[in-house]
């Protein structure tokens, strides 16, 4: 019978299991619960009701025509034996091949529908989660692990598309099941129900079975994962293996993972395997009895031979659907989990956003002010107090501070990354929250520290802000910045692609293109965060120049770690626990022989210094 | 033939699967070859099969047999219907009794079928973790450490499946058509024939569906990696793109990938609806004409309805199986592309090895001496990384090495535990050619520990003993005094059991790079090397670790690699490598009066060059 071969294998197309499956931690990243989930995705396939209509339309076409073909069996038997008014043999053969057309029909159409509409659905909602993490606060960002977010967008996703992908197959197994059972009931109740009994017995052994099964497969699940963790560490560290020579002792090891996941493998394997028998036996009892009461039957004249011949086919599958309906429950398990933690995503609360009627002035005076301003990250935990700091157009102000001062707060404060607990902070004389996202992108530029690109032409990455720029206008920002020379010598210069974010660039060179980046978007303020990465000194020295030429004719916030940034400064705030410690040009600190004076005193090249010495 | 996967040609479809037609069936020889290995548990699962296909077949004719019997019985049933209700009772009987053979036979099959898969994936892995622990650096610079794990997963799951799904399948459906169509074919050749004319169609497109649905999948794989890696890039860039505004940029380049990867999982799913139909219309059409051809027989007396009633069941069976053909096909595509990416890591040769004859190091002393090294990265054997370097280091003495990125510091740091060999000149220990001692005593015999630190997903305790797992516990907290994790680790709730996360993410770079120190002086190693080692430990830390390193190992030979000058400048001999060649050399004040690169780089980094970096006096109070 074709009873072994489960349903899943009904589709060759397959290989989900090549796939990487995100290492699942069950670390819950929000509070808040949301219950029903599936009801959620429900709202996702609105838009797309028609399509829905139509696929579920073809699945009923698609079983009817199924059922129908034993049917024609039948009726062909009836005419072999001679019943009386059984129809002519070419009709029924003719109605057979009509049935057939239809049935290829309605299978494709089945298929492609409830397909792409399950696909649609997954690409809407991933587009709907990653959309909105755009708009999420940064305080959230900085607080998830971008390899959990992706785990959402991947992991979760692709579960609830399997769930999709396989509900299809199951709701025509439903609904094959259904037909089969109405048409078994129309032509003879007695066996219908004799073969109907059966059904619990399947579904009454799977519910004993589960539970083991699949405490069996998740252990076989875990101890893959393991095995490749073990795998995958070793690689990323075999220099440091081959360096303390662990090799032997790390092949023990992994061998001894390996057994551990081979046993389990094999365990899992047994347990998937078992069904297979009892499924057998079922069905096998499903045929005997038809045998021996159809046989009956015909005997007594209840029944035709035809309808008894039609019943050994309806009842050869039977049993497959029931199968894969109850596998379909694990799946929905796991899909609402999916769904569920895709929807925690969506539904994160947006902190920064907005006002409506928030304006975009044609451009912003460049000047900046705190005003009293009080600021955290953790409620009860104020990193900035009552703050005060005017910013004139023009100016550039060095922030100073060991780790946890408070500096890259009042950048962040700036740019509307957060939003103040009090006061207010003004930009061009606007409270930043009357103003609109793109204004304060327009005006207000950033460089961090440390420099991201993206994968793409070196072209591309440097107009990243001003996707409209010209290629002169980029090669005018290489040039200013000196980073020209050095991209001409890379193999297709201008439009060499960097991979991996532009590993095949130093760090150096890395943070001379963001800075050519922040350059050609030629914001009204900028802020930069120096770079504590320790390069070789005359790189430092290259860049130290290319820092000048990009804060020339801005209103400069700069984030300073070193010395000699902070010597060309109009002022030097040095701040401590969020509060300012002491400010004023350089020449004033030196001679009020505060902190800052300390430090030039002993000669530090860098105030990251005074981290550890403060501790 | 718009709703293809525009396959190409053969070559160009092969090339897009990754494989090699070349090697092709010498890959999938090998991986049968690795199953046949388990014999014992081959032949059973193929023995349990053959039994499942017999038991499978006697199905299809028990049920003619009823209905044979059942047509008895209208035509003289009446006159002794007990003995034919009880000739129909056997018949059941026999059926079920079939029907639960068939099933354990089946389970029995698959259950070794998957085993055997199974051990073949235990023993590539096995081989595939020892051969990349035998490779060295060479080979693990050339191929990346991301396309390495994934050989080792999904690759080696490919040659697995094969074996699962694709061996054994193809064995049962050639049992199944050969021996049903034989059995067939000896009571009615024509029907037989009638009952197996959907058959070479059916393979056909199955298989065909099965390859291009593999490329298919392939060109989807490949999408949505463009997909991820927008996303992925997005999410860690957060802060660009939020300086920038440029959120609207990023959804567009999110809804173009995505768009692309949607309309190529399309047309992937109408070719697959498309197939999956022609597959069954071919054969319904076959069980049709069976019927014509079947009805028009028995009219003729030439078969029974229960003959029939056999063909159509025995139909009912095959079509499962030729179906699969296309998983078949499938796997083995796979199995060639993934097997030979497997076999290729495999039977690399390890180029670094012991020489035939090598000798341990015996009690070494610690005499590293480099005379007349040149060397160049195999695959850039054009651009010499190291010209004519020679220099001596001696147990209780210090070598410091300084030089602008790309001078060839590390380099040097490499060669000294044979990561790599050199081109030219020779690197001696204690007198003797590094190349003809046994790496295990050369590398047990030097440390050196680099700037960019990995460490394992483990306790601190266990990364810093991770060369001497054996080690005392009162030897790892002097190391970890040493290098000045010692105050840190005590002060973590777990102290030293706590896990540093995966590579070491629990821990801060400078901390970080203070572990590696401790586990570099864990090995009891003569020579100790260290490679930028102190490059993210802030400086007034690094003050009293250079103090408490110099005291440890002041019977050590040591090298030092920084561009921290004050990391080195009390070094008993400095060395200025500049483009691959020493430039300059000796000690502190003798450089900086040469008013070389030396001098310059000193003037930088002391800002007036007047007074030595800072001490570690308290600023902050």
């Amino acid at each position: 019978m074709t009873t072994a071969a489960s349903a899943a294998q009904l589709d060759p197309a397959q290989p989900d299991d090549e796939r990487i499956a995100p290492r699942r931690s069950h670390e819950e990243l929000f509070v808040e619960v949301n219950t029903g989930a599936l009801r959620r995705v429900a709202a996702f396939i609105g838009p797309h009701r028609l399509a829905l209509a139509g696929a579920i339309a073809a699945v009923l076409a698609f079983v009817a025509t199924q059922v129908s073909i034993p049917y024609a069996i039948r009726l062909a038997v009836d005419r072999i034996t001679g019943k009386p008014e059984s129809l002519p043999l070419p009709w029924i053969i003719g109605g057979l091949v009509v049935l057939i057309g239809l049935n290829a029909a309605t299978s494709y159409l089945n298929d492609v529908t409830a397909a792409r509409l399950a696909q649609q659905v997954i690409f809407d909602m991933r587009r709907a989660m990653f959309e909105h993490l755009q708009k999420v606060s940064l305080g959230f960002m900085d607080r998830s692990h971008v390899g959990r977010l992706m785990s959402r967008l991947q992991g979760d996703v692709n579960a609830l598309q399997d769930f999709f992908e396989t509900s299809i197959t199951a709701v025509g197994d439903l609904a094959l099941l259904l037909g089969i059972t109405a048409v078994l009931f129309v032509m003879e109740w007695r066996l219908a129900v004799a073969t109907l009994l059966l059904a619990p017995v399947l579904i009454v052994v799977r519910a004993v079975w589960l539970p083991k099964a699949q405490a069996a497969f998740t252990l076989a699940r875990e101890t893959s994962s393991i095995v490749n963790g073990v795998l995958a560490e070793n690689i990323a560290g075999v220099r440091v293996v081959q360096g303390m020579r662990r090799e032997r002792l790390n092949l023990q090891d992994f061998t001894h993972r390996v057994a551990e996941n081979y046993e389990a493998q094999r365990v899992a394997s047994w347990q998937a395997q078992i069904m297979t028998p009892v499924v057998d036996v079922l069905t096998g009892t499903a045929m005997a009895a038809v045998v021996l009461g159809g046989g009956a039957m015909v005997l007594w004249g209840r029944i035709d031979l035809g309808v008894l011949v039609a019943f050994i086919f309806y009842v050869q599958r039977f049993f497959d659907p029931i199968r894969t309906i109850s596998q379909q429950y694990t799946m929905l398990q796991r899909a609402t989990t999916a769904a569920h933690r895709i929807f925690e995503v969506i539904d994160l609360p947006l902190e920064v956003q907005d006002r409506p009627g928030a304006l975009t002035p044609a451009k912003l005076a460049a000047s900046i002010e705190f005003r009293n301003v009080t600021f955290g990250y953790r409620p009860g935990v104020p990193v900035l107090r009552d703050l005060n700091i005017r910013i004139e157009p023009g100016q550039v102000i060095a922030l100073v501070g060991p780790t946890g001062s408070g500096k890259s707060s009042i950048a962040a404060l700036t740019r509307r990354f957060y939003d103040v607990w009090e006061g207010e902070v003004r930009v061009g004389g606007h409270d930043v929250r009357t103003l609109s996202r793109q204004a304060l992108a327009r005006d207000v530029g950033m460089v961090l520290q440390e420099p991201f690109l993206f994968t793409g032409t070196v072209l591309e990455n440097i107009r990243y802000a001003r996707t409209d720029a010209s290629r002169e206008a980029v090669v005018r920002a290489a040039k200013a910045v000196r980073a020209h020379d050095f991209i001409v010598r890379l193999p297709q210069g201008y439009d060499t692609v960097l991979e991996q974010r532009g590993q095949n660039l130093s760090v150096g060179e890395r943070q001379l293109l963001s800075f050519a980046r922040a350059l050609l978007a030629d914001p009204q303020i900028l802020i930069l965060d120096e770079a504590t990465a320790s390069i070789d000194s005359f790189v430092e020295a290259r860049i130290q120049q290319a820092l000048r030429v990009v804060m020339k004719g801005r209103t400069s916030l700069l984030i300073a770690h070193r010395l000699a940034t902070v010597r060309d400064a109009d002022r030097i705030i040095v701040l401590k626990d969020g509060e300012i410690l002491e400010q004023g040009s350089p020449a004033e600190l030196l001679a009020a022989g505060g902190l800052y004076a300390n430090l030039h005193r002993h000669n530090f090249s860098s105030f990251d210094e005074i981290g550890a010495a403060a501790e | 033939m718009a709703l293809e996967p525009q396959p190409g040609r053969v070559e160009g479809l092969a090339l897009d699967l990754g494989i090699d037609p070349r090697t092709a069936w010498r890959t999938l020889a090998r991986v049968v070859g690795l199953a046949l290995r388990h014999r014992a548990r081959f032949a059973v699962a193929t023995g349990a099969g053959l039994l499942a296909t017999l038991f499978n077949l006697a199905i299809p004719r028990l049920l003619g047999h009823a209905v044979d019997q059942a047509q008895a019985l209208l035509k003289r049933g009446a006159a002794e219907p007990q003995a034919a209700l009880r000739a129909l009772g056997v018949t059941a009987l026999v059926l079920l009794a079939a029907s639960a053979a068939r099933g354990v036979a089946q389970m029995v099959s698959s259950f070794h079928g998957e085993t055997l898969g199974q051990q073949v994936a235990r023993d590539l892995r096995l081989a595939y973790f020892d051969k990349l622990q035998q490779l060295g650096f060479d080979f693990h610079d050339r191929i990346h450490s991301g396309e390495l794990i994934t050989r080792g997963m999904l690759d080696l799951e490919g040659v697995r499946g094969f074996i699962e799904m694709g061996m054994q399948r193809i064995i049962a459906m050639l049992l199944l058509v050969v021996i049903g169509g034989a059995a067939l074919a000896t009571q009615d050749p024509v029907m037989a024939l009638v009952t197996l004319s959907f058959i070479p169609f059916a393979v056909w497109r199955a298989g065909r569906m099965g390859l291009l649905l593999r490329l298919a999948w392939t060109r989807l794989q490949r999408q949505m990696a463009v997909v991820t890696r927008v996303m992925e890039e997005n999410l860690q860039g957060v802060r660009v793109v939020r300086a920038f505004g440029s959120e609207p940029y990023e959804m567009g380049k999110f809804d173009a990938a995505a768009k692309v990867a949607l309309a190529l999982s399309n047309a992937r799913l109408r070719y697959r609806a498309n197939s999956l139909a022609t597959i069954s219309s071919s054969y319904y059409l076959a069980m049709a004409l069976a019927l014509a051809v079947g009805a028009y027989r028995i009219s003729h007396g030439a078969i029974s309805i229960g003959q029939l009633t056999e063909c159509l069941a025995f139909m009912t069976i095959l079509q499962m199986p030729v179906r699969q053909i296309s998983m078949v096909m499938n796997s083995g595509a796979r199995a060639m592309s993934s097997g030979r990416r497997v076999f290729e890591v495999l039977d690399f040769e390890p180029a670094i090895r012991d020489a035939s004859g090598a000798t341990a190091l015996e009690r070494p002393v610690g005499v590293l001496r480099f005379d007349h090294v040149s060397f160049a990265y195999p695959g850039a054997k054009d651009a010499p990384v190291l010209r004519d370097v020679s220099f001596t280091v001696e147990p209780g003495r210090t070598l410091a090495i300084v030089g602008p990125s790309g001078s060839g510091k590390s380099s040097i740091a490499q060669l000294i535990p044979r990561f790599y060999d050199v081109d030219a000149g020779r690197i001696t220990l204690d007198g003797r050619d590094i190349r003809t001692l046994t790496l295990a005593s050369l590398r047990q015999a030097v440390s050196v520990v680099a700037q960019d630190v990995f460490l394992f997903d483990d306790s601190i305790e266990r990364n810093i003993a991770y060369a001497a797992p054996d080690a005392g516990r009162r030897e790892l907290k002097e190391a970890a005094r040493i290098a000045h994790i010692h105050d840190h680790a005590e002060s973590l709730e777990a102290g030293y059991e706590t896990s540093v996360g995966e590579r070491g993410a629990g821990l801060s770079g400078g901390q970080r790079q203070r572990v590696s120190i401790a586990r570099g002086l864990m090995t009891r190693a003569r020579v100790l090397v260290f490679d930028d080692a102190t490059s993210a430990v802030d400086a007034a830390t690094e003050h009293g670790l250079r103090h408490a390193l110099a005291d440890a190992t002041s019977a050590h030979a040591t090298l030092i690699i920084s561009h921290r000058l004050s990391s080195l400048m009390h070094a008993d001999e400095i060395l200025v490598l500049q483009d691959g060649r020493i430039t300059e050399r000796g000690d502190h004040a003798s450089l900086v009066a040469a008013g070389g690169y030396y001098a310059a780089l000193y003037a930088m980094q002391t800002e007036a060059g007047e007074r030595a970096p800072a001490n570690g006096e308290r600023l902050f109070a």
